[in-house]
């Protein structure tokens, strides 16, 4: 599972650096940086989820990586 | 018993009032992108959530408790309906028109996932209007409106929310004022 940040509807709010501080910081305006590959480890998934969840532009989605479609 | 509901409903009223004022301020605040009484970002935003959850509990309470009241003599529809009911009309069907607005508000914000960011924004922004008519219903429409100790209340929640619009309407506003206006092409918008 990974972390996908939708940049035409991110605003740099804060919350998702705030609630995913393991994935991601913030740059000098506030806006999410990556800290790796953004893949969701098990223990953070629920973090992930509430980031998910509490994103005020909408623009954070999880997207679960299925080997199948990745190789296809 | 006809004593306690109508007791009930007058203090469940003012009690949302309060709250809805709460969580007016809360979300501008929110919206501003800064931390506030040491609570992160994403608290105030749960907050927000939680304490216009508990307004519409209230409201609920409000609304049930006077559709038993004998004197009151609501009707069914008259907690949708506005401005159809026997007493006092125009106040009562206010406090309608704000019920159908914050439910519009509470579940377009519950299917947010569903509707997208900018209709969901659209219907948030009814906020502004929900708020002064809720204040009117509250002012005109109760036993209480002559009352110094309602006045005050109402008073105090305006001030609050005054205070957090003149401070959305300042330039400091926002955490990074410097930033540039976010520039999207419609058509972009439309694909969330």
């Amino acid at each position: 599972m990974r972390v996908h940040i939708d940049w035409t509807a991110c605003d740099g709010r804060g919350l998702c650096a705030e609630l995913l501080p393991e994935l991601l910081s913030e740059d000098d305006w506030g806006f999410p940086v990556a800290r790796g590959d953004m893949t969701v480890p098990p223990a953070l998934e629920p973090a992930a989820r509430q980031a998910v969840d509490r994103c005020p532009a909408l623009a954070l989605k999880l997207i679960t990586s299925d080997p199948a479609r990745a190789s296809s | 018993m006809t004593d306690a509901l109508w007791y009930f409903a007058r203090g469940s009223g003012v009690i949302s009032l309060v709250l809805l004022s709460v969580v007016v301020a809360l979300g501008i605040g929110a919206r501003s992108g800064r931390t506030a009484f040491g609570l992160p970002r994403f608290t105030v935003n749960l907050v927000h959530r939680n304490a216009a959850l508990l307004a519409v509990v209230f409201l609920i309470g409000h609304v049930v408790s006077l559709l038993f009241d004998p004197y009151a003599q609501l009707r069914l529809f008259d907690l949708v309906v506005p401005f159809a009911g026997n007493y006092r009309p125009v106040w009562q069907g206010l406090g309608t028109l704000a019920f159908d607005l914050l439910l519009a508000i509470v579940i377009t914000s519950l299917l947010r996932h569903r509707l997208g960011a900018r209709t969901w924004r659209v219907v948030h922004w009814l906020a502004y209007l929900c708020w002064p008519i809720a204040l009117m219903h509250g002012l005109g429409n109760g036993s209480d409106n002559g009352t110094v100790w309602l006045w005050t209340i109402s008073a105090l929640c305006t001030a609050l929310v005054l205070a957090a619009v003149a401070w959305r309407l300042s330039p400091s506003f926002t955490r990074f004022p410097q930033r540039a206006d976010r520039k999207i092409n419609p058509a972009l918008q439309e694909v969330r």
